[in-house]
């Protein structure tokens, strides 16, 4: 006994705050904002127990696995939850400011079952328990993005709701023939249980090819720009950086416990995708004359840098790894930074093109702020915890001699650069149409900049947070089992 | 006005050509071909998890064993899928539900069958929640059966009065998740581990919120049926 | 032990007739459907395979799972059926159209 359930009290929590949000309708902002802080409170209490005691594992009704469901913390699940808890403090108190009471009123329990399904993924240890998570927060996900009824959100919400199905069931399709083929559906069992058979290469395909169409993985990302565009501003930022980390987590689980032990070349195929999603995301978010399009595509190459520690890692082991967290952790706080200055903008001008931003830097400073700074993050540049996480995978990719991976990772970030630069420069200068400015909340611009400056704030933490993230020992080069 | 969505046949828009259909196609069948070799590599005898379950059903409060992985062994993930139940719900409603369709007096056939048969539908729903203990049933089956009467009660024009249409019915539709997030918090602080059951117990623990979930699952899945959400007031 | 693996190849056809579809359809009501066809040919081979016990009952689990998972896929195709009708409303026709050029 190693006192407080915080873990359970992360899953639970929400829950009962999104159902009595459900009950009375009323109480929805205080007592979703109050859950929010309460969230936050837990994690770090998660975080205190891991560095008391090691990993935390619950066995559900006492009966352990395999019969039982277990659920499991490390560092790695202690530092998703983290990010979770800080974007969605975030967005809680954005939401105050740009939802109206009606609209407010549906988006609080929608969201609260979204942060439990969140925080019930980072802390599974079963794939089918795994399964539930994934479309509890799938059917969120798409609920939120279409709240506006708008004909964009609706089409981009069934497009999303077709695709992330689809995934699931693919995925449902790899529980299936990992269960029938090694009698668990525990993780860490069937991290011993595994070998290299035609089953089990079955379903890491059906998996595999479920988890990246959910975490839109070129060439499976054609639904993700629709949706994270289509979608309100707290919305998106969710989506962008809370969702499709979430699908990515699974991935990165099950290949660092179980398939990646197999030795079967696929990480290979994974850095291939993520030099081409990186390239095509990066082109096509400088084409885009809507500023929400063109960041939902730079969400699109992000995710492509994740890909990339797969091939990484296969010989740098753990500094690899600790790379692509790190970009994982400061994506999810900038991009959330940028979609919430996006819809500060958008409420502020009307429109969200580009090119008629009008003097933004002059009558939104705080606006312009966060979005320059995230802007920073993403980029790479110094200090911000882009910059960390990029130079660690580029130190990789140089020091194993991986010319093609470096390259594309600079032109990636020339690309990221002149994307970011194409909107600063249009917030300086003045538009041709200029039109009546609607008063933006003040809780609306200091969320954006706070996560704006939460990401840069990663670049000078990164001793603590690399020595969090080894507890458990997730990345160590066997995968040792949870 | 209803919206009436027609499955034409896609004359109108951009039929898939016979080249797109076969350029598709090979790679499914491909897939389907490795899919069905794998089917095929399975050993032929595998218990799996049986031998565990029924090592552990005595203890677990019901004889059903797959009752007993429900609510008991894998309870958790019971629990999340009704709060996935009522998510679905909550994402209709959000969406500000269909048209809601006009409340009409049903027809003779109707009205008589409906009148047999409600009650009748009630009782097997009744029976299968009792029975889902040591048979096949349970909480499922039974809402399944309840939101079926539920259905049949919508179809001949019947609507729920405006004053039960706010919390009363948020409250039936909460129960299910709300039951077991309470249980699962009680068994945490009392037996030290998240739904465990205390031994003796256990069976009417699991009935109790069987009959949570059957009134949840019924009621839920009659308003998605609906569509729309059910008036709360009075339109004057 | 014939039968299991008869189910299990019918469930592996299922899923691959309604992925094709899935692609091949542009009408809304019919991915849908496809969706479910391929949920079903899921929830077949779960069960087939529990079959392989060498006793008289079958593997409780993964009766269990396909409960969890037919629910589920409940829940998913009556919002997928709503945001469908929603979609037609407001748009006249029950299709996903090529909305990247018009929002251009």
């Amino acid at each position: 006994m190693t006192g407080t359930p915080w873990g359970i009290i992360l899953i639970m929590l929400p829950l009962a705050g999104g159902m009595i949000c459900f009950l009375w309708p009323r109480v929805s902002t205080v007592l979703g904002l109050l859950t929010s802080l309460a969230v936050a409170v837990s994690v770090a209490g998660l975080g205190w127990q891991l560095q008391e005691y090691g990993v935390y594992r619950h066995a559900i009704g006492g009966w352990g696995a395999p019969l039982g469901i277990d659920l499991y913390a490390d560092g790695l699940s202690l530092l998703m939850l983290a990010v979770t808890a800080l974007v969605g403090l975030g967005v809680g108190i954005y939401s105050t400011g740009y939802f109206s009471c009606e609209d407010s009123q549906r988006f609080w329990p929608i969201w609260l079952f979204l942060l439990a399904a969140l925080n019930a993924l980072f802390l599974a240890a079963d794939i089918f328990n795994l399964y539930v998570t994934l479309e509890l927060m799938g059917l969120a996900a798409v609920a939120l993005t279409s709240l506006t009824g708008s004909k964009d959100a609706l089409r981009g919400a069934m497009r999303y709701l077709l695709a992330t199905l689809l995934g699931s069931l693919a995925y449902l399709f790899g529980v299936a023939l990992l269960y029938h083929g090694f009698g668990t559906v525990d993780i860490g069992m069937l991290a011993e249980r595994v070998e290299s058979y035609p089953i089990a290469w079955a379903a890491f395909g059906l998996m595999g090819a479920g988890l990246m169409l959910k975490t839109a993985l070129f060439p499976m990302h054609f639904w993700l720009p629709p949706a994270h565009a289509s979608a309100p501003a707290p919305v998106s930022a969710l989506l962008s950086a809370l969702v499709v980390k979430a699908s990515f987590y699974i991935l990165l689980r099950l290949w660092l416990t179980i398939f990646g032990p197999l030795n079967e070349g696929i990480e290979l195929l994974f850095g291939l995708l993520g030099m081409m999603a990186i390239l095509w995301g990066s082109l096509q978010a400088l084409r885009q004359t809507r500023l929400k399009l063109l960041i939902a595509y730079s969400t699109v190459a992000q995710i492509g840098y994740l890909f990339l520690a797969f091939p990484l890692a296969m010989t740098t082991g753990a500094s690899a790894w600790h790379a692509m967290a790190y970009l994982a952790l400061s994506h999810a706080l900038a991009k959330a930074a940028m979609f919430l200055a996006a819809g500060n903008l958008l409420r502020f001008g009307g429109h969200d093109r580009i090119a008629d931003l009008d003097r933004v830097v002059q009558r939104l400073p705080l606006t312009a702020g966060a979005f320059a700074l995230a802007g920073v993050s993403i980029m790479g540049l110094p200090p911000s915890g882009g910059f960390i996480g990029k130079w660690l995978l580029l130190e990789a990719a140089l020091a194993q001699g991986h010319w093609g991976i470096a390259a594309i990772m600079l032109v990636g970030g020339l690309l990221a650069a002149a994307y970011i630069f194409k909107v600063l420069g249009h917030t300086f200068t003045q538009a041709d149409i200029s039109h009546e400015p609607v008063a933006v909340p003040a809780s609306m611009e200091w969320a954006a900049l706070l996560l704006a400056m939460g990401a840069v704030l990663l670049g000078f933490l990164a001793s603590p947070i690399f020595s969090l993230l080894d507890i458990g020992n997730a990345f160590s080069l066997n995968g040792v089992s949870p | 006005m209803h919206d009436r969505v027609a499955i034409q046949t896609d004359h109108t828009r951009k039929q898939a050509t016979p080249l797109l259909r076969i350029l598709i196609a090979l790679p499914v069948l491909a897939v389907a071909a490795g899919l069905a070799y794998i089917m095929l590599s399975f050993s032929p005898v595998a218990p799996g998890l049986s031998g565990q379950v029924t090592d552990q059903l005595a203890h677990s409060g019901v004889s059903n064993p797959v009752t007993a992985v429900l609510l008991n062994f894998r309870g958790y993930d019971t629990l999340l899928e009704t709060v996935v139940l009522l998510l679905a719900l909550l994402g209709v409603w959000a969406l500000g539900g269909t048209e809601l369709r006009d409340e009409v007096t049903p027809g003779p056939v109707l009205d008589s069958l409906s009148r047999l048969l409600l009650p009748m539908l009630i009782l097997v729903a009744a029976y299968l929640l009792w029975v889902g203990a040591h048979a096949p049933g349970g909480a499922f089956q039974a809402g399944s059966v309840l939101a079926a009467a539920g259905v049949l009660l919508l179809l001949t024009g019947w609507r729920l009065h405006v004053n039960l249409a706010a919390l009363p019915l948020r409250m039936i539709l909460v129960a299910g998740p709300g039951a077991f997030v309470l249980m699962a918090v009680l068994t945490l602080l009392i037996e030290g581990h998240l739904l465990q059951y205390p031994a003796e117990h256990a069976g009417l623990l699991i009935l109790i919120l069987e009959t949570a979930a059957t009134f949840s699952i019924g009621f839920t899945l009659t308003g998605l049926f609906l569509g729309g959400i059910p008036r709360d007031r009075d339109i004057e | 032990m014939n039968s299991a693996f008869l189910y299990a190849l019918v469930g592996v056809g299922l899923f691959s007739l309604g992925l094709y579809a899935l692609i091949i359809h542009t009408h809304l009501l019919r991915k849908i459907l496809a969706i479910n066809v391929m949920g079903s040919g899921v929830f077949l081979v779960l069960i087939a395979l529990a079959k392989r016990t060498g006793l008289a009952v079958p593997d409780p689990v993964p009766h269990a799972m396909v409960i969890t998972g037919i629910v589920v896929a409940v829940s998913a195709t009556a919002l997928a059926l709503v945001l469908m009708l929603k979609l037609v409303a407001a748009t006249g026709h029950a299709e996903l159209s090529d909305d990247q050029r018009e929002s251009q």
